[in-house]
Parts: structure tokens; sequence; C-alpha cells
């Protein structure tokens, strides 16, 4: 498993973080530290069994569909950084 | 006035020898003398609790009062309460006023309790000791040069001290029962699904659990029969019926208790807590409890197995935070997607932005299935192996960490050897089943040791009956 410089910026585009060349090494040093010692599950034969992907016990769990109002307008926008006419602003997107 | 129960307190209460006002007032005075030094609390509501309580000595008057008036509560800075700020120990969420209230949280205050403030906590509940909190770490209160432990630090010293009666945690790895264990409080993650987790921020939903923190199972046993149950707002809550826990009676059966050899003889185990439970097992055996040794062949992949889903379910549930509707949003920016890139990067602290990393790796195309999927799959013989166990014997014990609380900043360095301190308690949260931490004692420097004990899925009568019945020196 190679970990480098591509490695690390791929994965932190597709995160939509930053890192920036002086945060680099450390955080390669890091992930090929932990991703060497995660890889011990290798050493388990998992052949023929299947992943659990579902920890609750309950499933298909039904409601009436009924339209409800829990929050206000007022009250969805009160944490935004940035609104508008009642709405979220972000930078411009197209230009 | 310490109370080591909320029935003692009731019986007080209605006995007339005290009042909320007092309770309250108690509690806000163990904050102001502690806090300052121990940073438990991030925020004390005083004088909405100092309403609350004139309010409800007024309803014991009346004979109004919920079953819970005088409880004292401090809540895990990771549930959200209405009007309150719950900032998940994060700059991401520093000025985060939440819109709702926590289910758990909700059944708590319908009877009565008193919220007295919000408890620092490891930043998203990622880490093991609550020095990755971006509001300074927090001390132990047996001694403030060691860490509480974690995710739950605050929540642990907070009962530790005496700051509040009980505390609210989450538990995902270990973070409830992990500081129970360093701060000689009692800490319980019920079986997963048994509470809802409405209004809990998520960090991992395969393995996330509200827990209690208390100084009896009396209280514990109380809290979980009114917060546990199912909710029309949280889908993967148990609509299991919820047994009247503080009710039942204890039975003194005699138990089948199951050890493994390999942690007692894991490397990194502390003499001290070693020690402490062999007398615990040779008291249990005197007590006419069956103990027997029995291996577990996959100590060492329950971390590495722990790690990779949580990360990557960390990395899916934190992607939310996009400073668009709520969160930071750093100023610095050109576009939309250096906007997203520099809010993220510089409102997450480094183990939030590791993990996510981590997470990514795991569930990124071409690696999808070598990590994640194959921990899916461990995480299955791992659960099968643990309900096997607890088919044939009624509880696993074993220490609830390896050694007792360590020294701030000595294990800052290697992001490895901080995993390791959750080793012991993994396995509950990988198989989703009940464990708790019971104080049992201390080491030769007044640290205080834990002992875990396991049972099946929705066992927690069992548990609690267990734990009430017998004594340890």
């Amino acid at each position: 498993m190679n970990i480098d410089k591509e490695t690390i910026q791929k994965l932190a585009h597709l995160a939509r973080l930053e890192v920036t060349p002086d945060k680099e090494a450390a955080l390669i040093a890091d992930m090929k530290h932990i991703i060497s010692w995660v890889k011990k599950l290798d050493e388990l034969d998992t052949s023929g069994i299947e992943p659990l992907t579902h920890m609750s016990f309950e499933s298909n769990v039904f409601r009436p569909d009924e339209p409800k109002n829990e929050l206000t307008h007022e009250a969805l926008l009160k944490n935004a950084p940035d609104h508008q006419n009642g709405f979220f602003k972000v930078p411009k997107v197209l230009d | 006035m310490f109370y080591k129960s909320y029935q003692q307190i009731r019986a007080d209460l209605d006995e007339q020898r005290i009042t909320v006002a007092q309770i309250v007032n108690h509690h806000l005075e163990k904050i102001e003398e502690h806090n300052p030094n121990l940073n438990a609390f991030l925020e004390v509501f005083k004088e909405e609790a100092i309403i609350k309580a004139a309010q409800i000595d007024l309803k014991l008057k009346q004979g109004t009062a919920g079953r819970l008036a005088g409880l004292v509560v401090g809540i895990k800075d990771l549930f959200c309460l209405k009007d309150h700020l719950v900032s998940c120990s994060s700059k991401m969420l520093e000025d985060f006023e939440s819109q709702i209230t926590a289910t758990p949280i909700q059944r708590l205050l319908d009877e009565d309790a008193i919220v007295i403030g919000r408890q620092n906590c490891d930043e998203f509940a990622m880490g093991s000791s609550n020095e990755n909190s971006a509001f300074g770490l927090v001390k132990n209160g047996a001694n403030p040069s060691r860490v509480p432990g974690g995710s739950s630090g605050g929540s642990a010293v907070g009962v530790q001290t005496d700051m509040c009666q009980i505390s609210l945690g989450s538990d995902t790895g270990g973070s409830v029962r992990q500081p129970a264990a360093f701060c000689g409080v009692f800490g319980l993650k019920p079986t997963y699904s048994r509470i809802s987790r409405y209004g809990l921020t998520a960090y991992s939903s395969s393995f996330d659990c509200v827990g209690i923190l208390s100084k009896s199972i009396a209280d514990t046993e109380l809290i979980l029969e009114i917060i546990a149950g199912s909710d029309e707002r949280d889908t993967t809550s148990s609509r299991k019926k919820v047994p009247q826990f503080s009710q039942s009676p204890i039975k003194s059966s005699s138990y089948k208790i199951a050890y493994f050899d390999e942690i007692n003889e894991a490397e990194g185990i502390a003499t001290s807590v070693s020690q402490m439970m062999n007398q615990t097992m040779s008291s249990l055996k005197t007590s006419g409890h069956l103990l027997e040794k029995v291996s577990f062949p996959f100590l060492e992949y329950l971390l590495p197995t722990y790690y990779i889903l949580t990360s990557a379910e960390a990395s899916a549930n934190l992607a939310r935070f996009d400073g668009v509707r709520y969160g930071f949003r750093d100023l610095e920016i050109s576009n939309l997607e250096s906007m997203y890139k520099k809010s993220r990067t510089h409102g997450f602290g480094p183990e939030v932005l590791r993990r996510i990393l981590l997470g990514t790796f795991v569930l990124s195309s071409g690696y999808q299935d070598a990590f994640y999927t194959k921990a899916q799959k461990v995480r299955r013989l791992i659960k099968d192996y643990t309900e096997k166990i607890l088919e044939e014997y009624d509880f696993i014990i074993s220490p609830t960490t390896a050694t007792t609380a360590f020294e701030i900043n000595s294990k800052t360095i290697d992001p490895v050897e901080m995993y390791l301190s959750d080793l012991f308690t993994v396995q509950a949260s990988v198989a989703g089943i009940p464990a708790i931490s019971i104080p049992l004692g201390e080491d030769q420097n007044a640290m205080p040791i834990g002992l875990q004990v396991m049972t099946a899925s929705f066992e927690e009568e069992k548990l609690f009956s267990f734990a009430k019945s017998f004594k340890i020196t």
C-alpha cells in the first residue's frame, strides 16, 4: 500500500479538506502507521462470511405519512453563516 | 451533602429535610470549586437551574412533581437542548444554538430533572483522554495531572466531583465506560438501540449509544428505565418493552461467568489492575459464582475492525459540516469549493481530520472491499463469537481498562497507542451488547480501577442484578 503525497491530496479533495504541504509528511506517516495496523484483519479468513451492515434489530419501521412542520423557517436559518431573503447564501457558483 | 443515589435525595425532599433549591446550590458550589481547575463543564446554566429549582420545589409542595424532581444532570456537549449551545467541543459548532431537544434529555426534563450544564468531551466524541477538545483538556478529579479518559471525560469528572448527580454521555467504543473507570464512577453502555439517539450528534451510527454515568447502580437503573424505549424520531431505536429496572428485586443467583485468558495476560496491563482482577475473581468464586476461562481469539482484531468502521461512518456523518447551513464558515474564500474545504479544514481539529481522511480512504474506490467490507465481515465473526459465549455464560468480565488514568500528554504522539486504551471496551461496541464499568477500588496512587461486565443484548436487568449482588473489598 503506497500512501504518498498524491494519495493524501486525492483523499483530502474527496473529503473536501485542504492539506497544506507542511502537513503532508506527518499525515502520510500517520496514515501509513494506522493502515498497516488495521491491515491485520487480512490474517482472518472471512470467505463465505456476509458483511454485517445493520446493528439494530428493528427493520421496516413505519409511521403514518402525515405532513409536519416541527421547525420554523427562522429556526432553520438561525445557525446559517450567511443567509438572504430566507435562503442560505453561498459564494457565486456560476460566472 | 453527598447523595449516593437519587432515592436518598427523594426521601429527603419528601420529608422536607432539603429543597431542590439547596440541591442545585450545592452542585453549583461544587462547580465553582472544581471547574476552574478541571474544566469539566463548558457552560453552566446557573440562572436557569435556580429558576427551575424554585418551580420544582413548588410542584413538590403541590404533590405534582415528576419522578426525578431534585435530580441534577450534566450533559455531554453532544446532546441538543433547545435554545442552548451544543458545540461537540469543536470550533466547527462553537456558536451553534440547538433548535431541538434530544429525546433522552427531554424524557429527563419531563420528570423534572434539571440540566445544570453542558460537559466538555473529545471533539465529536473522537478520543480516549479528553485531550482533543477545542476548548481545553479536562483533568481527572482524583489527580489533576492525569487524564479523565474520554470521550465523555467532562461527564465522568462531573459525577466524580459531585458537580452533578448523574451525567448523560455517549459511548461509541468505550467513551462512557473508560472515563467512568478512570474516575471511579459507574458507566453504562446499554444494548445498541436501547436509547433513542434523536438529538445526539452522530459520530458512528452503527456504534453510537447514549450512556449513563452515575454514583450507583440504583441511579443507573432508574435513569435507563426513564430514557430507554422506542422513539418515533429515531427509527433505529428498539421497540422492545423496557423493564422497570428500578423495581426489579436482587436475585441472589449463582452465575456462570467467563473471562478471557488473553486479557489477563495482555501486554501493557498494569500490575495493580491484574491484581485487583484476581482478587475480584476469587471473591466472586467465594460468593458461589462459577468462573471459567474462555478463549477469545479476536482480541487483536477488535480495534482494527472498530477503527475502520467508525472512521468510515464518521467521514460520512461529518460530511454535513459544509459551512452552508450551520457551523463554522471560513471567510478567506474564493469560490464554493474553497468555502467547503477551508471551512472544514479550519473548523475541525487534528484527530477529527485524521479520522475523516482514514474513513475516506477505506471507503474509496479500489480499497472499499479490502478494508471496509472486510471489517464488516470481521465484525460479524466477532459478534457471533461473543454471542455464542453469552449463550453459555451469563457474563463476560474483564478490567475496563488495562491501566489506571495516564498522565496528561503521555499518549498524544502516536495515535495507535491512544487507540489501544479502548482495547477492552470495544468488544461490546462491535457486538452491540450492553456493558457496564463498576468501580472496584484504587491502585497504590489512589487512581480508580474499573471492572467491566458484559452481557447479552437486552439483558441489562441481569447486569444490574449482578452488579448489586456482589460486594468487592
